[in-house]
């Protein structure tokens, strides 16, 4: 048996996570160097894992491995990686190591005296939980491993979110305590009620199979087999009510319009680099879920809902625009953003062309570094400060040039701004989608002119015109936050200008996915190229 | 010879890398090496010239691939430059005056502290705005299209410590992101209909097409232009955007960004020539326009915002060339360089005389400056020759021919076109004479400004005197050389086409009519501003001249409708998302699950107990299902 990379690619977090935990509370450097070492490992694994993935070989899932678990009922333990969920793994193992090192300080005691503080270890700890559970979603192929999981991370970030927050400010610390905790019990209620629906739908699922094949069921590839060999058919009223409860979990998570209201609140009261790991790494298990299950599963439901989707997702992109144009607060701004984002991705996987899906998937790797860039910056911005209200700023540009260049880089990079990576896939999935749906398409280009917006007047209210009092004598980026925030924005240049590497891995798995939806890109008016042939 | 169409891009590309992030060290150095790199590219460019001259007219075009960019699916995307004779004119005026316009920053910006980061941004601007006219399909050139943008958006911004140049900056990004969109939109379109964005095979099977489709991708093109160009009715960012230094103002706000949607037209010329309607919008535009930056800059007291209202109006000329098709393609093309020459010396030279005035823009406080800066009077007096279309002169050439192009579109419709353009003569001649008479001659209204220094008006150094007398060369003498032996025309006629219309006027008329408005506009304008005094503070004016004031009420309209507009939209939907979606949501789940009260409780803070009771269920239910795997 060769090495189980994929496991080890989740264990080694998870195990990491136990040990930083461990650590003793007077060594708390000692528990952070651990988490990075731990955060850098896995992105090895992970590395591994792009290197002996071949985008070419046939069959849907590579570097697979399978053992029976519960027997009874079916489950698997299977994994598999296919060349979407191979990227955002990397894109997960990748941003941890930042997250960890941005939030170096985050969870320090208020006096260095105190030797029984333990929440430090808790909080790396809790990072590479997260990383951990994350890695197994995206690389389950069994429906109920997934579940598991999917559900588990929960409660890591649920800690995350109400235990560590910033510096309280003005508000006073009560009410950053009653505020922080609001938003956690939000963050877990809408994400549990999602996976309870979730999982009545999971065992429907197996029931259908059970009732089918004999033997229920929950492993994807033999589900998709089957009804490709016509051993298993969903009545069309069955297949819809399991696509919804399934779509629903995902779109909670994802989060669609109107179940986005609790990502503000999770993303505002949460520290800088819980943010990050909220909206660029736990969400896109949402959309990642939508493309491998909802599709796959329920190709034919999957179509018959697309209308409203594209719908919904249209009214995220501009209602999440617009409503960060009317933001106060820089984080609940930045998350807006990203629900207008994440109407992007969804929208280019339901338009149903290789562009779309290809958009989409190429979307969730860049909106997680674009994201991470300037939420991170963000971060240290309000560290500064003590303050996430945009008008105690102004003139930051002045005393800290190179904190504003980067924080300008990241917001450039929101706003799609081409030559950097987030460009080529918004217009991928503008252009996927425009082919199919034209009047959503336009509709949706709509939202590169609110992006600029809210982008342009942030930066212009923090970062220039005259030095706010508050500002003057604020630092410029120290050495680690420039070692957190410098590779991410040469990954953007070059995500933007090559972004070949990425297209040609996920690609194949963009054709896979559109072949079992039964679909195929329309074609364009005049055949430019058969005209050229017939030359 | 192909690869060195990569340099010419490369060459301020690198500057800009190493100028932006090289950090203090480069202080001392920066603005030579950015000079360099810029003279670098020209030097490029004229060995390509050179290489392509030495070609047959029909040959004339260089294609490279350098890389695939974007490929998924049909979608393929490359990084491919094409040099023809379109091109190539391009990029000997962008590297040609940039150089120039480097090489008087040298001087302008000597006492900034920030004076590396402005040659970074040059060349950053010089980089994209290769990248824009040497892209070999559209995608490409939107890259370059916004790249333009960003450096204008950051060189407009320079002076960031000033809320007014800030709002400029964002003002001009914005209003530029409208017309960003139908640059996507139509590229969108061109996929959908052809499969590709390729200017090759797009322009080639153009006439396939169908004309709806073809006049919409050229409507979305228009739109673009009007963005980048600033034409009725995106045009209300460039007056604004004269906020930026004033070499900025030259290169980027008149002699070359700003023309970018000349050229997009230009080159887009299979799909409008099939497409009448589109082409109907665009020369409507250029005349509104020409008209509309003609009376704005006769209002302007501001020398600069005057001049940027001359610019808005000359392109409106272009775009006006660029709608009539093949009569009209070389002409624009043609006005555009001549304007390149003059505009940007006459950006220059009032540059060198804000320089002598303590930054002093009010033209209202000049007056007899020609003794005290006689370098800055003789060739800013050139170039105002030129603008006016003085005959021999450079503008006189191609303004003409498009004022005659005008007239050849035929029927009502040429003389409504071909009266408005000699109109517009006539009110350029008007407002440039005003400004010639308020800076150079008359008495001085010289004041002092907020430090209560009277200004001491004194020539500038060389670096900003030797371009302006370049530029002042060529707009004496361009104008010429390309008529002579219509060479301009059979330089350019392979890629564009030409057509000759079928005019109502003969060309001796038509250039006797110009000649008539020239003299009656220099006259009204002596009558105003040459015979009598000037007063400081300007009058109040009637109806039209405080609409003019006011950019014509534009701005007053953008703002009640949508800056206001926009307020109360996302204010209320702050208020709906914050009461009515959460509200509902929550609401919903309240009910459903009757969990109102328990939630209530949990908000108390019991989430902490609830959290860890769901902690333990969930180990409690793995527990379970590892043991049921054992039985």
């Amino acid at each position: 048996m060769s090495f189980p990379l994929l496991t080890a690619t989740a264990v080694v977090p998870a195990a990491g996570a136990l040990a930083t935990a461990a650590v003793p509370a007077a060594r708390r450097t000692a528990a952070k160097w651990l988490a990075l070492g731990v955060s850098l490992a896995t992105l090895l694994l992970a590395a591994a894992q792009l290197v002996r993935f071949d985008p070419d070989a046939a069959g849907p899932f590579q570097l697979t491995e399978s053992h029976a678990w519960i027997k009874d009922f079916g489950v698997r333990y299977d994994l598999g990686v296919d060349g979407i969920s191979v990227v955002l793994i990397a894109l997960t193992a990748l941003l941890i190591p930042f997250v960890v090192l941005a939030g170096w300080h985050d969870a320090d005691p208020l006096e260095d005296s105190s030797t029984r503080w333990r929440p430090t270890q808790g909080f790396f700890a809790l990072i590479l939980m997260v990383e951990a559970m994350v890695v197994i979603a995206f690389e389950a192929t069994d429906v109920f491993l997934f579940y598991i999981f999917f559900e588990a991370m929960l409660i890591p970030m649920y800690f995350l979110i109400g235990g560590f927050g910033d510096r309280a400010g003005e508000r006073g610390e009560a009410e950053t305590a009653a505020q922080r905790s609001y938003a956690a019990v939000k963050f877990l209620l809408y994400n549990l009620v999602g996976g309870l629906i979730m999982l009545a739908a999971v065992i429907g699922l197996y029931a259908v199979t059970a009732h089918q094949l004999g033997t229920g069921t929950f492993s994807l590839t033999e589900i998709v087999q089957a009804r490709a060999d016509g051993r298993l058919e969903f009545a069309t009223t069955t297949e819809r009510a399991l696509f919804l409860g399934f779509f629903f979990a995902f779109a909670v998570k994802a989060p669609l319009w109107p179940l986005h209201t609790w990502l503000p609140n999770a993303m505002g009261e949460a520290t800088a680099p819980v943010a990050v790991l909220i909206t660029a790494v736990v969400d896109k298990v949402g959309t990642f879920a939508m493309l491998r299950f909802c599709l796959q599963l329920f190709p034919e439901a999957s179509k018959w809902a697309t209308p409203v989707i594209l719908v919904l997702s249209l009214i995220s992109i501009l209602y999440g625009a617009l409503l960060a144009v009317g933001q106060r607060d820089i984080k609940r701004l930045i998350a807006y953003a990203s629900i207008s984002h994440f109407g992007f991705i969804v929208l280019g996987i339901f338009a149903m062309t290789t562009q779309g899906q290809g958009g989409a998937t190429l979307y969730m790797v860049n909106h997680g570094i674009s994201t991470a860039a300037l939420m991170l910056v963000a971060g240290f911005l309000i560290s500064r400060r003590g303050s996430r209200l945009i008008a105690d700023y102004g003139g930051v540009q002045k005393v800290a040039p190179v904190l504003a260049g980067t924080f300008l880089v990241g917001g450039l990079a929101t706003l799609s701004l081409p030559g950097l990576a987030p460009f080529v896939s918004e217009f991928l999935v503008l252009v996927g989608t425009f082919s199919r749906y034209p009047v959503i398409g336009v509709l949706a280009t709509v939202g590169i002119v609110l992006a600029a917006l809210y982008v342009l007047v942030l930066y212009q209210r923090t970062m220039t015109g005259p030095v706010a009092e508050p500002v003057r004598g604020m630092p410029d980026l120290r050495v680690r936050e420039l070692v957190v925030v410098a590779p991410l924005i040469v990954l953007l240049l070059v995500l933007g200008i090559y972004p070949k590497p990425v297209t040609r891995i996920v690609d194949p798995a963009v054709e896979h996915t559109m072949s079992q939806v039964h679909q195929s890109d329309p074609k364009p008016d005049v055949h430019v190229n058969d005209v050229e042939a017939a030359k | 010879m192909e690869n060195l169409i990569g340099l010419l891009v490369l060459a301020p590309l690198l500057g800009a890398g190493v100028l932006l992030c090289g950090g203090r060290r480069l202080d001392r150095t920066g603005h030579w090496i950015g000079t360099l790199l810029a003279a670098a590219s020209f030097v490029i460019g004229v060995v390509l010239f050179a290489d392509l001259l030495g070609r047959p007219a029909d040959d004339r075009e260089l294609g490279t691939t350098v890389f695939s960019w974007v490929p998924v699916g049909g979608f393929r995307a490359d990084v491919g430059f094409q040099l023809d004779q379109l091109s190539m004119t391009f990029v000997l005026l962008i590297t040609g005056v940039g150089s120039l316009i480097h090489l008087y920053s040298v001087g302008y910006m000597e006492h900034d502290e920030r004076r590396r980061r402005f040659f970074g941004y040059l060349n950053l601007f010089l980089a994209a705005m290769l990248l824009l006219v040497l892209a070999d399909n559209y995608l490409l050139l939107y890259v370059g299209w916004e790249g333009v943008g960003l450096a204008s958006y950051l060189l407009i911004g320079f002076w960031q410590h000033k809320p007014s140049a800030a709002t400029a900056a964002k003002k001009a990004f914005l209003v530029n992101r409208v017309g960003d969109m139908g640059l996507s939109i139509a590229v969108m379109l061109m996929f959908t209909t052809f499969g590709t964005f390729a200017f090759g095979p797009v322009l080639e099977h153009a006439d396939q097409a169908g004309e709806g489709k073809l006049t919409a991708i050229g409507l979305m093109l228009l739109l673009a232009a009007c963005g980048k160009s600033a034409q009725v009715p995106l045009q209300s960012w460039l007056g604004d955007a004269m906020e930026g230094p004033t070499p900025v103002s030259a290169l980027i706000h008149a002699a070359t960004m700003v023309t970018a949607g000349v050229y997009l037209i230009v080159r887009s010329g299979a799909i409008f020539d099939a497409a009448p309607d589109a082409q109907t919008a665009v020369v409507t535009v250029g005349a509104v326009t020409l008209l509309f930056g003609a009376i704005v800059g006769c209002a302007k007291d501001d020398i600069k915002k005057a001049l940027a209202g001359s610019t808005m109006s000359q392109i409106g000329y272009m775009i006006l060339a660029a709608g009539l098709g093949p009569i009209g393609y070389v002409f624009a093309i043609m006005h555009l360089v001549t304007h390149g020459f003059f505009k940007a010396g006459l950006f220059l030279g009032a540059g060198s005389v804000m320089h002598g005035m303590n930054d002093e823009v009010d033209m209202r406080r000049y007056g007899g400056l020609r003794t005290y800066m006689p370098v800055t009077f003789v060739t800013f007096g050139l170039g105002y020759l030129a603008i006016i279309g003085f005959p021999g002169l450079s503008g006189f050439f191609s303004k003409d021919k498009i004022i005659e192009a005008a007239f050849a579109r035929g029927g009502t419709e040429g003389w409504i076109l071909g009266g408005a353009a000699l109109l517009g003569a006539a009110i350029t001649a008007y407002y440039m004479t005003r400004v010639m008479l308020l800076t150079f001659f008359g008495e001085k209204r010289w004041q002092p400004d907020a430090d209560g220094k009277l200004p001491h008006p004194h020539e500038s150094p060389r670096t900003m005197t030797i371009p302006m007398i370049v530029l002042a060369f060529g707009s004496v003498f361009a104008g010429g050389l390309f008529s002579l032996n219509d060479a301009f025309l059979k330089w350019l006629e392979p890629v564009t086409g030409h057509a000759e219309g079928d005019s109502p006027l003969t060309a001796t008329q038509v250039t006797a009519a110009t000649m008539v408005v020239l003299v009656v506009g220099v006259a009204l304008a002596w009558a105003q501003y040459g015979r009598r005094p000037v007063p400081v503070t300007a009058p109040p004016g009637g109806l039209l001249v405080r609409a003019a004031r006011r950019d014509l009420l534009q701005d007053d309209f953008n703002h009640v409708v949508l800056v206001r507009g926009g307020e109360h939209l996302t204010r209320s939907l702050v208020y709906v998302d914050h009461t009515l979606v959460d509200g509902v949501v929550n609401g919903t789940a309240a009910s459903v699950g009757g969990l109102s009260g328990r939630m209530r409780r949990l908000q108390n803070g019991f989430a902490r107990s609830y959290a860890v009771s769901m902690f333990g269920g969930a180990a409690v239910l793995i527990a379970a299902t590892l043991l049921m795997r054992a039985v």
